[in-house]
């Protein structure tokens, strides 16, 4: 049963993503509905395959039947399991928004025949990173992976993106290279790619080679992970992608990376030679990440910072190398996965409400969209770690599991996080602020015609201007006719209003200070923004269209996604303990691939 | 059998001149340096196979005599993956150029933007202090002077006379 499924999550999408191209051009709505297929059968697989993992254990299929260690292994346990289901839930919620914006926009935004056969390539990729049983097939699930983020990242070829692009591509390449480079010395020492293999050869290497390699792993794995000081690549790439794409690849693309850091650490090396080393790094990512974050406008960058700066709790918890430390960090892996996919979807709801992401010409959201702002406001808190939410479990398990230790290097972190924690409260209650609750005409892109009139007060009110005169005239050139104005009554302010174009004559001063109340009036209360010619007006006033239904709808999902993460909190951390101590344990992995005999 | 030498002093040339290349700005380079990085990582593989020796065929060479295997097929995948990137580089080095006529890793704006902020808060600045681009819509020096507001206004609000009142200038002369 289970070497029956276990290839599925790979095969299904590259299928699937070789079907959606051929359908592609002609039959856009049988691409659309192909792929939600071919994702909710992925995401039943896992599902099956978690079960499987957790009641029976880890299992190994040998591609092909070659003999153990020659042929391609893909192992189950119940980690990759677990991240496949996440992977799977968030993918198919990601596909279902793109498909309602490409129903909203036409197929400007997104060229809807290439995005989706590169959408499940990398699902792909990602589903084969997590079932790969050697290293090179590692390599190659990342090869995979990358190589559709880099389509995806610069569809449609704009400027920005192409500059995105660029550095993210140069990166990921380096990182690539230094893990092939990796694979090529492992092999050199040991002699095999076999990761159940390596778990035993490895550790009979001198300590100084095995410093080498791991230190090698662990710099290519970090930079796609995102750890400080090695993540400054994400928060330029990221936030020019289209709402969707920003969204998977902040869920699933730096969870892969920590994944990997996962199994070096307790699979491959786990002397816990660098567990101080990758601490520092947790604690670097955890708060330069939040700082990056505070001093952002744009949504979509605060968001990218906080993925950096969360990225450090899940080090912080591989770092401790005890079960507790990694049950909460795949705990707040799953979370981070589900909570930062949905926030960037929500951004993109964002983008098409306000008409853009930078939180100083938002306003007003609240009003304007009342499901948005509950939308935002429940897994923006989540991330925040508020108690009822997984976020606050997540959190809450990984400084119980650094308490727990006792070091004061972990009782550093444990600090270090709980300040995260808050400055991310701070982060994003910011936008909160800004973006929802802030009416409109305050943000300086707000300053409208209407604003001024309505800031402009009680001063301009006839009445209050009569009464101002004498204290203002002082400073007005023409102070003398104003004065004399003045002295006029008020009986004859009503027909004073109509027509009088002369400001030179005595009394006219009083009748064009009306005027001039009445100018203000017809702009206040004008139903259209007035034109001048120039040609600025479109784009300035969106007229506001509802939000298309099934984007909302495939956020709204997310969302209860993310909540039902609370609910399930329960048997979700057990899986993610019994995980942990497979991990620390080994021999679950090891036996699974070698079948109980003994391991060449 | 005494080790290579050739094998490692190679390697070793195509990582520094390969590293060299990928900290330049111009892409072309960049790319240059991304394939001499490449070939260095697959000679890299080569040499981890261990000695040369014959080719791995089945009745062709005992196994004892036969070079490893493995890293070759490696070195075929890594090969094919290196080439498939390299070509999409390329083609995103030519859209750059097509874009913005040239090819360097470009700054991020909204780096710059965010690192140029001031750290006062917007309460404690005097618009008076700002540069004209930085001021609000609504500072008065925004506009390019007082008869343009004029001007403005008479098209707008024909039949409404206009004063000096302060009045909400219109717009942004700059826009």
């Amino acid at each position: 049963m289970i070497s029956v499924l276990t290839p599925l999550p790979v095969l299904l999408p590259l299928l699937g993503a070789a079907a959606a191209l051929l359908v592609g051009g002609r039959h856009p709505r049988t691409q659309r509905v192909l792929s939600i297929l071919v994702l909710s059968a992925v995401l039943v697989v896992s599902g099956a395959l978690l079960v499987l993992a957790d009641g029976d254990g880890a299992a190994a299929v040998s591609v092909g039947d070659w003999p153990v260690p020659l042929g391609i292994s893909l192992v189950v346990d119940r980690l990759s399991a677990l991240m496949l289901v996440v992977a799977a839930t968030v993918a198919l919620g990601v596909l279902v928004f793109a498909v309602g914006q490409g129903a909203a926009d036409g197929d400007e935004e997104t060229p809807i025949s290439i995005f989706h056969p590169t959408f499940l390539v990398l699902i792909a990729g990602v589903a084969n990173a997590f079932l790969a049983g050697d290293l090179f097939n590692l390599y190659v699930g990342f090869e995979i992976l990358l190589t559709a983020s880099y389509v995806l990242l610069t569809l449609g070829g704009s400027a920005p993106r192409i500059r995105a692009g660029i550095t993210y591509i140069v990166v990921s390449l380096l990182s690539s290279l230094l893990f092939l480079a990796a694979i090529a010395l492992v092999y050199a020492a040991t002699g095999t790619v076999n990761m159940a293999q390596l778990a035993v050869r490895l550790a009979d290497l001198p300590a100084g080679t095995q410093l080498l390699l791991q230190s090698m792993l662990l710099i290519a794995f970090c930079i796609k992970a995102a750890v400080f000081p090695l993540s400054a690549w994400l928060p330029d790439s990221y936030p020019t992608a289209p709402a969707p794409v920003t969204a998977v690849f902040a869920g699933l693309l730096t969870k892969v990376g920590v994944y990997a850091v996962i199994r070096t650490q307790t699979l491959l090396f786990p002397g816990g030679a660098l567990d101080q080393v990758l601490m520092w790094a947790a604690l670097a990512t955890m708060l330069i990440g939040i700082l990056g974050a505070v001093a952002q406008t744009d949504i979509r960058r605060i968001l990218s910072f906080t993925l950096v700066s969360h990225i450090g709790y899940m080090i912080f918890g591989i770092s401790l190398a005890s079960q507790a430390g990694l049950a909460g960090a795949i705990f707040y892996v799953v979370h981070h996965i589900a909570i930062q996919t949905t926030l960037f979807l929500v951004a993109g709801l964002v983008e098409r409400q306000g008409g853009s992401t930078s939180v100083d010409r938002l306003g007003s959201l609240a009003t304007a969209s009342p499901v948005l702002a509950v939308l935002y406001f429940v897994p923006a808190m989540n991330l925040a770690g508020i108690p009822p939410f997984s976020g606050f479990i997540g959190k809450l398990g990984l400084l119980q599991a650094g308490v727990e230790d006792g070091g004061w290097l972990p009782i550093v972190l444990v600090g270090g996080g709980a300040v995260t924690s808050l400055l991310t409260l701070l982060a994003i209650s910011r936008v909160w602020n800004r973006a929802f609750w802030r009416p409109r005409a305050q943000s300086p892109e707000g300053d409208t015609f209407e604003a001024a009139a309505a800031d402009a007060g009680p001063e301009i009110q006839p009445a209050a201007v009569a009464a101002d005169a004498p204290g203002a005239a002082g400073t007005d050139a023409d102070g003398g006719a104003d004065r004399s104005a003045d002295a006029d009554t008020d009986g004859d302010a009503a027909e004073g209003l109509v027509g009088a174009s002369a400001v030179a004559a005595p009394g006219g001063r009083r009748t064009a200070r009306q005027a001039a109340w009445k100018r203000h009036a017809a702009v206040a209360t004008a139903s259209t923004p007035a034109t001048d010619g120039f040609g600025d007006e479109q784009g300035r006033e969106r007229p506001l269209q509802p939000l298309p239904r099934v984007m909302v709808g495939a956020t709204a999902a997310m969302v209860a996604v993310t909540v039902g993460l609370t609910a399930l909190a329960g048997p979700l951390y057990g899986v993610a303990e019994r995980a942990a101590g497979d991990l620390l344990d080994r021999t679950p992995y090891i036996s699974a691939v070698f079948g109980g005999e003994d391991v060449p | 059998m005494t080790p290579t030498v050739v094998l490692p002093v190679i390697i070793g040339g195509l990582y520094a001149a390969g590293v060299y290349l990928l900290l330049d700005r111009s892409l072309t380079r960049v790319l240059l340096g991304f394939l001499l990085l490449g070939n260095a990582t697959n000679l890299l593989l080569l040499s981890a196979g261990g000695p040369s020796g014959l080719a791995p065929i089945l009745g062709y060479a005992e196994a004892e005599e036969m070079s490893d295997p493995l890293p070759q097929a490696l070195i075929l995948t890594a090969i094919v993956i290196t080439f498939g990137i390299a070509a999409f580089l390329l083609a995103l080095i030519y859209r750059s150029w097509r874009l913005v006529r040239q090819e360097v890793v470009e700054v991020d704006e909204e780096d710059r933007r965010i690192a140029r902020r001031s750290d006062t808060d917007a309460d404690e600045i005097d618009p008076d202090d700002l540069a004209p681009e930085d001021r609000s819509a609504m500072h008065a020096d925004t506009l390019a002077a007082d008869d343009e507001v004029e001007r403005r206004l008479a098209r707008h609000f024909a039949g409404i006379p206009s004063d000096d009142v302060d009045l909400p200038p219109t717009r942004r002369a700059d826009r």
